[in-house]
């Protein structure tokens, strides 16, 4: 659906050269919701906007739907941005026209007759949820709202891909929820593919099945949301993942629990199945120990469990270390040492 | 010698005839001029839907050379030009090109300012869509941007009142005209506060009816 090759993209402004694309390769398959977080700055703004030219590479490839964007036409380019919505983390809706007005403002572009017009919009204003707001302004309505209506005009035209530029980024976190389930609709209802970008691992958790990480222009890390949550490798991925996912004790409570706990403690990281079987009560029994879970946390990913535990285990070493031995083999097993919490 | 002013009512009447003609002609071909200019201004800056360095630098000298100049000096510099369009340079006709001029560049700085303060992300939004410069301009750029225009056109036109006053000093006729042969050379205070009162008024009209359009489509 969306192939970007070897790109890059190269800013020249008062002599200076800043690269805010580095060498970035992606495929975004159909009917994918592919999240890219970075910090600002990261470049990731700029990739978005890379896929219906807004801004061109410098080098590169871009293929789109078929379209090699560096040879595209300006009058097909025309025609493949109508197949390509987009919306923005300010809404960017038009303050002169009502919320009518700016879902069917797409629409008049593909010079549609005024019935089919009116039934589109009609039909896309229920499908956002506004069908009550059609004469209102765009000054009339709260964020959540606004976003609806932009959400409605970049479906107008039917488009196959939907590229969200922050899109709850100036939202609050009831709304961005209303907002994200209503991507998650989009996607299944119309199998539309969905490209975001993103600083809040939240929004990725929620609704992506894919990510890529954004560091510096560059794709430092890539993968399925499960796979990527599960089991991450580069430091910022890490640091993303800790903010919505809390594994990580603090130091001081770390300290606090040594103090009360002289044995040794162990991290076991749960997923996909193993986190709804009864493993550590099974081992335990067999080997005829005892645990104690000292914290934990379970989240939902992708409809698939995630499971984080820090336990110490209470009875001879030997059989402790049995223990140890087979857990290894079926999840993630780790010793808490000062420096890891 | 101070006028008779059973006899004088009908050249005040048609003194403020012809500057409310001056006024509404200069304005629609000023309007129409400057709106092209703004907007041609605005789409050919750097970075924009139509960036064109050549035609930006070319407007932008261009205004800034006309602007500065005093109306008056402005008037009797381009007299050539105005016999050359009008075939004379004496009456109300005549006064029209260079207030039309004139006002045309500052319309079209007006045009240029109202259009930078739309937001990028509503254009770069149009753009996303697969809208063309075209209908980007028509479409995007001119709606959004109309309530402000109308109140900045207002502004002009107050600022053609005064212009007509000193067209009238040449020869244009008017208002200026009467205040100034009557009420000044011929020191006849009474028709010199005939004359301002018009004026207020006309002033006081142009910016209601300014005010009522930019609300209409402001919807403020």
């Amino acid at each position: 659906m969306i192939r970007l090759e070897r790109v890059s993209k190269i800013y020249e402004s008062g002599g200076k050269k800043v690269e805010a694309v580095k060498d970035v390769s992606l495929h975004i398959k159909k009917g994918d919701i592919f999240g890219i977080i970075g910090f600002s700055g990261a470049g990731k703004s700029t990739l978005l906007r890379l896929v219906n030219l807004l801004e061109r590479p410098t080098k590169g490839n871009i293929i789109v739907d078929n379209y090699d964007l560096n040879s595209i036409s300006s009058k097909d380019l025309r025609q493949l941005r109508r197949k390509i919505g987009m919306i923005f983390q300010t809404f960017n809706l038009f303050n002169s026209r009502t919320v009518y007005g700016n879902i069917a403002y797409p629409l008049k572009l593909e010079k549609k007759s005024k019935e089919e017009i009116h039934q589109r919009v009609t039909e896309l204003l229920q499908f956002v949820g506004l069908e009550d707001k059609a004469d209102k302004f765009p000054e009339q309505l709260s964020g959540g709202q606004k976003q609806r209506v932009g959400i409605a005009r970049a479906l107008a035209t039917s488009p196959d891909i939907l590229l969200c530029d922050e899109a709850t980024s100036a939202l609050d976190p009831e709304t961005t929820n209303e907002i994200l389930n209503l991507l998650k609709k989009v996607n299944e209802e119309f199998n539309i593919t969905i490209l975001l970008i993103t600083h809040e691992m939240n929004v990725i958790r929620k609704i992506c099945n894919r990510v890529a990480v954004m560091e510096n222009g560059r794709i430092i890390e890539e993968g399925e949301v499960f796979n990527i949550f599960s089991n991450p490798q580069e430091k910022t991925t890490k640091n993303f993942i800790s903010s919505v996912v809390n594994e990580k004790l603090s130091s001081s409570l770390l300290e606090k629990l040594r103090k009360d706990h002289e044995r040794k403690l162990y991290r076991i990281v749960f997923s996909g199945d193993t986190a709804s079987q009864p493993i550590l009560s099974t081992l335990t029994a067999k080997h005829n120990i005892h645990f104690n879970i000292i914290y934990g946390s379970i989240n939902e990913l992708q409809n698939q469990l995630f499971g984080n535990l820090i336990v110490e285990f209470i009875g001879a070493d030997s059989q402790i270390e049995e223990v140890l031995k087979e857990l290894t083999e079926i999840v993630e097993v780790r010793e808490v040492t000062n420096g890891e919490s | 010698m101070k006028v008779d002013w059973t006899t004088f009512w009908p050249r005040i009447l048609q003194a403020t005839g012809e500057t409310i003609t001056m006024v509404i002609f200069t304005l629609i071909f000023a309007s129409i001029l400057g709106i092209i200019m703004g907007l041609l201004l605005f789409v050919t800056r750097k970075g924009n839907i139509l960036e064109n360095r050549f035609i930006f630098s070319f407007l932008n000298l261009l205004i800034n050379i006309i602007r500065p100049i005093p109306f008056i000096i402005f008037l009797v510099a381009i007299s050539p030009l105005t016999r050359f369009a009008v075939g004379t340079t004496i009456g109300t006709t005549a006064a029209i090109f260079p207030m039309t001029i004139a006002a045309a560049f500052a319309i079209a700085r007006v045009v240029e300012n109202n259009l930078v303060s739309i937001d990028p992300g509503i254009i770069e939004a149009a753009k996303a869509m697969g809208a063309s410069p075209i209908q980007i301009i028509f479409g995007v750029l001119i709606p959004e941007a109309l309530g402000p225009l109308i109140l900045g056109i207002t502004f002009i036109t107050v600022g053609l009142i005064d212009f007509s006053a000193m067209a009238g000093t040449v020869g244009g006729g008017g208002l200026g005209d009467l205040a100034m042969t009557y009420g000044y050379q011929r020191f006849d205070t009474s028709v010199m506060i005939v004359t301002v009162v018009i004026l207020i008024i006309l002033v006081q009209i142009a910016q209601f009816i300014g005010n009522m359009l930019s609300r209409f489509f402001l919807r403020r």
